[in-house]
């Protein structure tokens, strides 16, 4: 897999290439407009980050010259403007998704995995691991050829979980992940590890041979 | 006091001071001509007497008045020599007023060819001068109520004529509120002070607009340029919580760190959503069904509800539908909603009411009611609640003032009311 990222500021830039780095892909980056439209020119990616506030220019342009080249790399678009124009007027252009400034990097994971997934032929939406088994179209997890019957934000937290194995979640990471806005009060990390609780507890009940660790205080690691 | 009856209230004093010396001044004056004629008169009267006297003897021995106005009577020589003539003031019965009047007489003395002397008194009717102060009062007391009637008129008229600039600009103030689309229009005058006022007031406002607006503009550009680093600094922790494989007591602390950056994050996004709804940034309007997004939003919240075992009652008296911005609809009842449930005690309820035109939400939580004179204000915590930024319900003020919706709290019993009410 092979990603571009388009951002401006080399703290961010380094964040994303540290963090990406472990999930083997190969990650190459641009740090302005101008070095964005050379690298697509000339190289197909599998997704593009993209921020739309660069130096030189537009960050919407870029998504411009992929659709005038008839290009259809997923583009991912990251901004700090929380602005629905913005994020309407990015989708219209072909963007597969909008993130908004500042990200939990495990976030950024689980939307880059699942722009690819949307696109990729095949088994492409079905995750094994050990002998759990997860379908991201049909929203169903299997252990051992049995269905596990998840609510809809336990199935949300065990894909997340998914998405980012053998890397440490931070748990308002997951909190926003599976919440959103209604979930952004410390108080109510508790509430999460009861959660946690109940998953563990029916993927326990059906013999799976996964692990969610719980770091007293600051998150969750699924181990595989 | 309006300006109006301010100037009467001087004119009025200052007049009757002016009327009072003019009238004693006209009195004297008058008097004094009044005097000098009446004087020449008996004075000539005096001459034609004399020299008739030289002719006919017979007056000599006119003692009395009579029906005439002068008496002669012989006096001594040493008298006649010693006295001197003099116009005095005296009264006489007079037989058609039948009182005493007050006459002016002439006392006088001559003597005949033949050494005899004789004191010649004449008298003629005189102004009275008491009926004359009363006339000349009654006359100034009607010309001051004249004066001040035709003042006070007149100066309605013209005042409100002449001051209508002013009043239109204090209208036009009035109506004024700094963050408001509304252009300040000075009223038109050929005025010059009044035109001088409105530039200036126009000068003042415009100066005051420009620092409001880069106010604005400078939270909103401030919230956003700190929106980068602090990503950055957010996943640098993260990365380094990642690798970490220290005691956990110290990953701990990083998991705080990051906790009190997130809490800046939230900060920092409510700031810049207050901008945004106050510079009206939500412009685009669909119709909103709050009855299915409320019930939705209760959903998202299920499993914390469950977590807290509170129970939400819904009760829709009504279909409450509005043309409304959708992202702000949501951002409305999250707040109020998460305000409902992280207020609350565990075990405790929230009783949600919706009509044609609002809907009122009602929870169970603190035993006292919140200052509602703070409760709306920026950054107002009720409880030492160290993740929560204190902006959530100064959001939900700045939209229900964007939709103009009365946005009411009232504590009863234990329950607090929320109760947003958009305008029929």
């Amino acid at each position: 897999m092979k990603l571009l990222i388009v951002e401006d500021e080399k703290g961010l830039r380094e964040n994303i290439i540290q963090f990406l780095h472990k999930e083997q892909y190969i990650v190459e980056a641009a740090p302005d407009f101008r070095s964005a439209i050379e690298k697509i020119s000339l190289y197909d990616y599998d997704c593009i980050l993209l921020d739309v506030g660069l130096p030189d220019g537009n960050g919407l342009n870029v998504l411009r010259a992929l659709k005038s080249k008839q290009k259809s790399d997923n583009v991912i678009i990251i901004s700090a403007k929380d602005s629905l124009d913005d994020k309407l007027e990015g989708l219209e252009l072909g963007a597969d998704d909008y993130l908004t400034k500042p990200f939990h990097l495990a976030e950024l994971n689980a939307r880059i995995k699942a722009v690819i997934r949307r696109k990729a032929l095949g088994g492409g939406h079905i995750v094994r691991l050990n002998n759990m088994e997860l379908n991201f179209d049909s929203r169903t997890v299997n252990v051992a050829g049995a269905e596990i019957h998840l609510n809809r934000k336990e199935f949300d937290i065990l894909a997340f979980f998914v998405v980012n194995k053998n890397r440490l979640i931070y748990k308002s990471a997951l909190a926003e992940h599976v919440w959103g806005d209604h979930m952004d009060n410390a108080d109510n990390f508790d509430f999460i590890y009861s959660q946690i609780k109940n998953l563990r507890k029916k993927l326990k009940d059906h013999g799976a041979n996964l692990e969610i660790q719980a770091i007293y205080g600051v998150g969750y690691k699924l181990s595989v | 006091m309006k300006l109006l009856n301010h100037t009467l209230l001087y004119l009025s004093a200052s007049l009757i001071f002016i009327l009072s010396i003019w009238a004693v001044v006209f009195y004297f004056s008058m008097m004094d001509e009044v005097y000098d004629s009446i004087d020449d008169g008996l004075e000539n009267y005096k001459m034609l007497i004399i020299k008739k006297a030289s002719r006919d003897s017979t007056l000599l021995s006119k003692d009395s008045f009579d029906e005439s106005n002068y008496a002669i009577r012989p006096i001594d020589r040493e008298w006649a020599l010693r006295a001197t003539e003099q116009f005095r003031d005296t009264s006489m019965y007079m037989e058609y007023e039948e009182d005493y009047e007050v006459v002016r007489m002439l006392t006088t003395y001559f003597s005949t060819p033949a050494e005899q002397y004789y004191e010649l008194r004449i008298i003629t009717s005189m102004v009275e001068g008491e009926d004359l102060v009363g006339d000349l009062l009654h006359a100034l007391l009607w010309l001051y109520v004249a004066v001040i009637a035709s003042a006070f008129i007149i100066n309605n008229w013209v005042l409100r004529k002449i001051w209508r600039p002013f009043y239109e600009l204090q209208h036009e103030l009035r109506g004024f509120k700094l963050g408001e689309d509304k252009s300040f229009k000075p009223p038109q005058t050929k005025v010059t002070e009044f035109r001088d006022m409105n530039d200036t007031v126009a000068a003042l406002l415009k100066a005051n607009i420009a620092v409001f607006q880069q106010q604005k503009q400078f939270i909103e550009n401030a919230s956003h340029e700190l929106q980068t680093p602090l990503a950055i600094a957010i996943n640098k922790l993260e990365l380094l919580l990642e690798q970490f494989q220290g005691a956990d007591g110290q990953m701990q602390l990083l998991a705080n760190a990051i906790q009190y950056l997130e809490r800046m994050t939230r900060l920092n996004k409510s700031l810049l959503l207050l901008s945004k709804i106050e510079n009206k940034q939500f412009s685009k309007e669909e119709k909103v069904d709050f009855n299915q997004r409320l019930r939705q939003q209760i959903a998202d919240f299920d499993e914390l509800l469950q977590y807290k075992a509170i129970t939400v009652e819904i009760v829709e008296k009504a279909r409450f539908t509005r043309v409304f911005n959708a992202d702000l609809a949501d951002v409305l009842i999250t707040n109020l909603l998460k305000n409902a449930i992280v207020h609350n005690h565990s075990g405790g309820a929230v009783h949600i009411v919706i009509k044609d035109n609002g809907f009122e939400i009602a929870n169970t939580g603190l035993k006292q009611p919140l200052d509602p004179g703070k409760m709306f204000a920026r950054f107002y915590r009720a409880a030492d609640n160290a993740s929560s930024t204190g902006l959530g319900l100064a959001v939900v003020k700045a939209i229900a003032q964007l939709y103009q919706a009365e946005l009411d709290y009232h504590y009863e019993a234990g329950i607090h009311y929320f109760n947003f009410q958009l305008p029929t």
